[in-house]
């Protein structure tokens, strides 16, 4: 069972029950699960977490769906990696790679998408749905197919054919939208209101987003259950930087880190700032699409739209429901925020890929050129530990990188290769 | 000058269920006004204390957010479709 109480209004305190809804009636906020940490203090503890199977569902108790049924493909429990090649380049000696490029359907999706799509069963929905910039899309197609439910995925026209093909493959109903990803979301906002469907990010949205807090608990347990000085993420809405940061928080709450002794919740579990969690949360967005990163560089409380135009699609959201809830995380953390420039996200994916052997998305070489330039500006010093979210699989996005290929074409003879072998050396 | 305002389910109750209405109006803001004097309380959800629109909520004409246009100014005429429309939703 899920250790939770409701839903509440970040913004209002009203409350709800826990029912298939994302925004406050009174004020439009949004609607956030209000967990019963008493009882979960009793049940989760380190061995309990080490004895769960080798996925996200390891933390079952910290998430809002049953988690002895999940819907599991195997999101999660990936890789963390040493990055002594990318760490010798930019002069950090203790740098980590999270790899969730490697999950079951190459990004980091897997992990909402399964906790949205187990409580979409509880809830008793026949369909499950989603507004995409692509790799949502795969992961809610991938789960349905597990789940044996249908999926109907919505995506822009214009997304990458590995997104698109990597979608189509679990059989879902694949609706290509002749507009921006801001504009599938709005549509597929007014259809929620009116087909009896779970859309994963529109009415599932307060269980879906907790999903990510396991992005956070991963870290800490192998790191041997400590935080990172440094964290560098990709963003696009901002919610899961916010819920990193939310997971980072319970665990110290929960007394889950070592030498960290438990304390309450207080009044709002989702602005709770433990004094053991000094983390700083650092934040990289494309130029292309920079809303929250703007308004952090501005000073500005408010995140303005923008109409995205960026090599990275899947961080090209220009209206980001969690913009101020991200910011805020920023000051708690004394964080950044920070806009690549278009033309470093190639030079990003191939850094990370000539150095670690790790072959990431448009949104991952915006994510290692920001932690180039914090390298380069001093904001992480050399032997301080960080890690690095890669989010999602290279494959997925081959176009942007196309340029690399390059072979030493030659004729099926020794004498064909030997030539071409000494004028390439 | 009739305009389709689609209503979104939080503000359902205040419309007795109605998930369309239409009003006559040349500017978003007096459609707003009109919308309010049918059903009291209806601007105070959309339109924040200093008279704009509230962080948490998206209206669009024909599909065009009024972010991007001039906001509760926006001219409105015959046939135009208004989507009221809750901002957090999709994303990461």
């Amino acid at each position: 069972m899920a250790f939770i109480n409701g839903l509440k209004c970040r913004e209002c305190g009203r409350e709800y029950s826990a029912e298939p809804l994302n925004v406050c009636e009174f004020c439009f906020g949004p609607l956030e699960v209000v967990y019963d940490y008493a009882t979960i203090s009793e049940v989760v503890s380190q061995d309990s977490i080490a004895k769960g199977p080798l996925s996200i569902w390891r933390y079952k108790d910290l998430l809002p769906a049953q988690g002895d049924d999940p819907v599991d493909i195997m999101a999660g429990y990936t890789p963390l990696i040493k990055a002594k090649g990318l760490g010798k380049q930019l002069g950090l000696n203790n740098l980590y790679i999270k790899n969730d490029s490697v999950n079951p359907s190459f990004s980091f999706k897997d992990r909402v998408v399964s906790v949205a799509a187990t409580k979409a069963l509880e809830f008793g929905y026949e369909t499950i749905a989603c507004a995409s910039t692509g790799n949502l899309a795969c992961s809610v197609a991938a789960h349905c197919a597990r789940a044996g439910v249908r999926a109907v995925v919505f995506i822009p026209s214009n997304l990458e054919r590995g997104k698109i093909v990597g979608a189509a493959i679990y059989n879902p109903i694949l609706v290509s939208v002749d507009g921006t990803y801001d504009q599938v979301n709005r549509l597929c906002s007014e259809l929620a209101d009116d087909y009896p469907w779970a859309f994963v990010n529109i009415n599932m949205r307060p269980y879906y987003a907790e999903g990510s807090k396991t992005l956070g608990y991963e870290v800490a347990e192998q790191l041997d259950w400590r935080l990172p000085d440094h964290v560098v993420v990709p963003s696009a809405s901002g919610a899961m930087f916010t819920k990193i940061w939310k997971g980072f928080n319970e665990l110290a709450c929960l007394g889950l880190l070592d030498g960290v002794e438990s304390s309450s919740f207080g009044v709002d579990q989702n602005t709770v700032h433990h004094p053991a969690v000094k983390t700083k949360m650092h934040m990289q967005q494309a130029e292309g699409c920079s809303p929250i990163a703007t308004a952090w560089s501005n000073k500005q409380s408010q995140v303005i739209p923008v109409q995205p135009d960026s090599l990275a699609k899947s961080l090209a959201i220009g209206n980001p429901a969690d913009g101020i809830y991200a910011i805020k995380v920023i000051e708690k953390s004394e964080g950044s925020a920070y806009a690549v420039p278009e033309s470093e996200i190639v030079n990003g994916i191939k850094l990370l890929a000539e150095t670690e052997g790790i072959f990431t998305e448009t949104a991952g070489g915006v994510t290692v050129s920001g932690l180039k330039k914090l390298a380069e500006s001093g904001a992480i010093k050399s032997d301080e530990l960080t890690v690095v979210y890669i989010t999602g699989n290279g494959l997925k996005t081959i176009e942007a990188v196309e340029e690399v290929v390059d072979p030493l074409d030659i004729k099926p003879s020794m004498r064909s290769f030997e030539e071409m072998f000494q004028g390439a050396k | 000058m009739s305009v389709v305002v689609r209503i979104p389910t939080p503000l359902r109750r205040m419309t007795n269920g109605k998930d369309k209405v239409e009003v006559e109006s040349t500017v978003l803001g007096e459609l707003v006004d009109k919308l309010n004097a049918e059903f009291p309380g209806f601007k105070d959800r959309l339109v924040d204390e200093e008279g704009e629109l509230r962080y948490f909520v998206n209206i669009y004409l024909n599909g065009e957010d009024v972010r991007f246009m001039d906001g509760l100014g926006t001219a409105t005429s015959d046939g135009d479709e208004i989507s009221i429309v809750p901002a957090v939703a999709g994303g990461f």
